[in-house]
């Protein structure tokens, strides 16, 4: 967190830029490793603050959230001018996208307005330059009268140069004098008044021009501000603001309008008509036949690679924890009691395993992910999706965390941030976790061979697919009673295609990793204990402990769904801690028995065929592990609705497993 | 590729642009373009271009376009639209997608 006292050698400076300007490359690149990755005090949005040295002093650099503008419409335009406005940074960086030069000095236009120095960071001036749009650097900056300074941050080119930039606005701020937007000719004489009723009477980190210039946009945060600052006033401003209901339009096009002047020298467009690789690439992938079948196919692609690079590795890790590791720890743990090495074997060691064994799978959900996004599909994606997505109430881009899902519901739960509509981001958290993950399908592939035999493999597949169509029905459910139908707007920039960032992918990876690890791994290893002090206690037999009588307390309720044996209903709860537990639960309960059946087969012999499909029904469908669960409260911000959904997917879960047993043992 | 083909059309006359433009209408356009004028972004044939007169809809959501270069003035070319779903334009240099509610709340200014 930055704080409002700062010690004098470090200076503050602000990164600032829009969605795909390569932001982030330009902020690993002068920070390396070295990064604190949070959450913006009170919000969901992510926080990236790095350091960077300087010879003797530090700068430490603030990566603002991407947004188009500085209006309070979204969370992270908040965010971001609230920090300029009140932390004042010592200079900003704006990063600029060169092929979108225009779209990115609206933002300069903005920031142009708070009284911090700018310099500007003209990133992509390779990919301009492909698609044929050739920018003069040097006429730029004399028309901005702005530092601007040419990029390649991928390359690692020009990104010293930008520092030094800063360094020289910061040696003598007073020069600093840019040419500033005016918006005389659209709404002079209002500006003035409202200027002349807010002056020296706002807090005192808000400049009364650009307060004024936001009360006329009609910008809700600062019309509360001004209400509060200056009641006795607020009667004369509603009344300027009423009459002038329509100045936002005129301000954005006056902002443009000077965009466009800074612009008109500095930049030689291509000549029309011209196809480039980005038309090229995109008559396939958004094509209406063509685009959805070209993200199946990446889908196929990561599956393969979790199949043929992680699943080797976690099967290996699997053993070794299952092997060395565990006989480790008994032999150390020899001469402790042994309701120490219980808990250290089995609940401990267990658990851990169970986050570490997870890790290769998602490294390369990760990377895939990280790729793709970096190249500059994952918005194709969401395009060619969107229609699908929206019958569910869902936004395109719900497609990726509802992919990673696939994976592990974790990440998919936090994936959903990608979301800015509220309301799309809510619905895809309570959907993710009827994606099955691949310990639900990993425990269902374990015992669908022992309970149905050579039919297994279609009964596999039906199991997905009742998952999914119980997610688009209940998708469209939820979207028509609770939120009365609604369409979320769908407005996305599509970038241009572009070479990917190993740095960028591999950072990202690391991240990501990292967080999952961080926020899963102690979940999961608390619950696992709970769960094994439950299933021990109170005298180290799983037959008569708590859990055990918990399962035969339910037995009525599981006899509904043909599971009238406390094992397997005590099977099923103990995968609240993490789905596989399923199976190391059953095998501590159905121990060998002496009639050389494997662990599946002694299973399926107190299972009727329709008792054992609605077990695994239930396996898939079930409330969401302890670890989503904490994601879900955390992405959210509300218990009701994590409650309200993991109350759902319960009812969901005891529906279908009902109907299954009961229709099934008709037949 | 239709987009080529319906831009090549668009240089030869006028009433043939309109043909490719009905064409290129779904069951979703409104009844106000019974005169065959397209009225908003969403009715534009794929290949052709719009100069923007005005938004509608609510603040949230004008904002937003005007920030990304939908301001009244701004030249749209329209690069993918099927008639429904969301359609691909390119605004001041930059492709966007927009759904199709979205597009219909961007009016164009009459030739």
């Amino acid at each position: 967190m930055v704080s409002h006292a700062r010690p004098e050698s470090v200076t503050v400076v602000a990164l600032a830029g829009q969605p795909n300007v390569g932001k982030s490359t330009v902020f690993n690149m002068l920070t390396g490793l070295d990064q604190h990755v949070g959450n913006w005090p009170g919000k969901t949005i992510e926080q990236k603050i790095g350091d960077c040295d300087r010879g003797e002093r530090r700068i430490r650099l603030v990566d603002l959230p991407g947004t188009y503008s500085l209006t309070a419409n979204s969370e992270e335009e908040r965010v971001a001018r609230d920090f300029i406005i009140r932390e004042r940074p010592d200079v900003v960086m704006v990063i600029v996208n060169a092929a979108a030069l225009e779209r990115g000095l609206y933002l300069v236009a903005e920031l142009l307005m708070l009284p911090v120095p700018l310099v500007i960071g003209l990133n992509m001036i390779d990919v301009a330059e492909a698609h044929g749009v050739h920018i003069d650097v040097g006429v730029l900056e004399a028309a901005l009268q702005v530092p601007v300074v040419g990029l390649v941050a991928t390359k690692n080119r020009g990104v010293r140069d930008l520092v030094d930039a800063a360094d020289r606005v910061l040696a003598d701020p007073a020069a600093f004098a840019p040419e500033r937007p005016t918006f005389s000719r659209a709404h002079g004489p209002q500006l003035d008044h409202l200027r002349s009723l807010v002056a020296g009477r706002l807090p005192d980190c808000y400049p009364a021009d650009w307060v004024a210039l936001k009360l006329l946009e009609g910008d809700t945060e600062v019309a509360g501000l001004v209400r509060t600052a200056v009641p006795d006033a607020w009667g004369d401003i509603e009344g300027v603001l009423t009459q002038h209901e329509d100045a936002y339009l005129d301000i954005a096009g006056s902002r443009y309008q000077w965009v466009g002047r800074m612009v008109r020298a500095a930049v030689a467009h291509p000549r029309a008509g011209v196809i480039t690789t980005t038309d090229r690439i995109d008559r396939v992938a958004t094509h209406h036949i063509w685009g959805p079948l070209v993200l199946l196919a990446m889908f196929a692609l990561v599956f393969w690679l979790i199949y043929a690079i992680a699943d080797p590795i976690v099967q290996w890790l699997g053993e070794l924890v299952a092997g060395p590791v565990t006989s480790a720890a008994e032999a150390v743990l020899a001469g402790a009691p042994a309701w120490l090495s219980g808990l250290v074997v089995d609940g401990l060691i267990n658990g851990a395993g169970t986050v570490l064994t997870f890790v290769p799978i998602l490294v390369i959900f990760f990377a895939a992910l990280g790729v793709l996004e970096d190249v500059g599909y994952l918005a194709r994606a969401a395009y060619v999706m969107d229609p699908s997505m929206h019958h569910l109430g869902l936004h395109g881009k719900s497609v990726l965390p509802l992919m990673i899902g696939f994976g592990c519901n974790v990440p998919a739960v936090m994936g959903a941030r990608i979301i800015e509509d509220r309301r799309a981001r809510l619905l895809t958290i309570l959907l993710v976790p009827l994606v099955p993950c691949t310990a639900r399908l990993a425990v269902v592939a374990f015992l669908a061979p022992a309970f149905f035999g050579a039919a297994s493999a279609p009964v596999l597949w039906g199991l997905v697919a009742a998952n999914l169509l119980i997610l688009f029905v209940v998708g469209a459910v939820v979207n028509r009673v609770v939120f009365g139908g609604t369409r979320t707007a769908f407005i996305m920039e599509l970038p241009l295609y572009h070479r990917p960032n190993p740095r960028t992918i591999g950072l990202f990876v690391w991240r990501s990793t990292v967080a999952f690890v961080k926020k899963a791994g102690g979940i999961i290893i608390i619950v696992s204990v709970v769960v094994w002090a439950l299933s021990s206690l109170p005298d180290g037999d799983p037959e008569t402990s708590i859990l055990a009588s918990l399962g035969r307390l339910l037995e009525p309720l599981g006899a509904l769904v043909g599971l009238s044996d406390w094992r397997l209903i005590v099977a099923l709860l103990s995968s609240f801690a993490a789905k596989e537990n399923t199976i190391a639960t059953l095998g501590v309960l159905f121990p060998p028995d002496g009639s050389g059946l494997g662990l599946a087969e002694r299973v399926a012999v107190v299972l009727t065929p329709a008792a054992a499909l609605a077990f695994l029904v239930i396996q898939m469908t079930f409330i969401p592990c302890a670890a989503t669960v904490a994601v879900m409260r955390k992405e959210t911000g509300s218990w009701r609705w994590t409650v309200g959904g993991v109350g759902l997917l319960l009812a969901i879960a005891l529906i279908a497993g009902t109907l299954v047993y009961q229709i099934g043992s008709r037949l | 590729m239709r987009w080529a083909w319906t831009w090549r059309r668009r240089c030869f006359s006028v009433s043939e642009e309109r043909n490719g433009l009905r064409r290129g209408m779904g069951p979703q356009s409104s009844p106000a373009s019974a005169d065959d004028v397209p009225r908003s972004l969403a009715e534009l044939a794929a290949g052709t271009t719009g100069v923007v007169s005005s938004l509608r809809g609510g603040r949230g959501l004008t904002t937003r376009l005007l920030a990304l270069g939908f301001t009244p003035g701004a030249e749209v070319t329209i690069m993918q639209n099927r008639g429904r779903g969301a359609m691909i334009v390119m605004v001041r240099g930059v492709r966007v997608a927009l759904g199709r509610g979205q597009a219909a709340k961007v009016e164009i200014a009459a030739r």
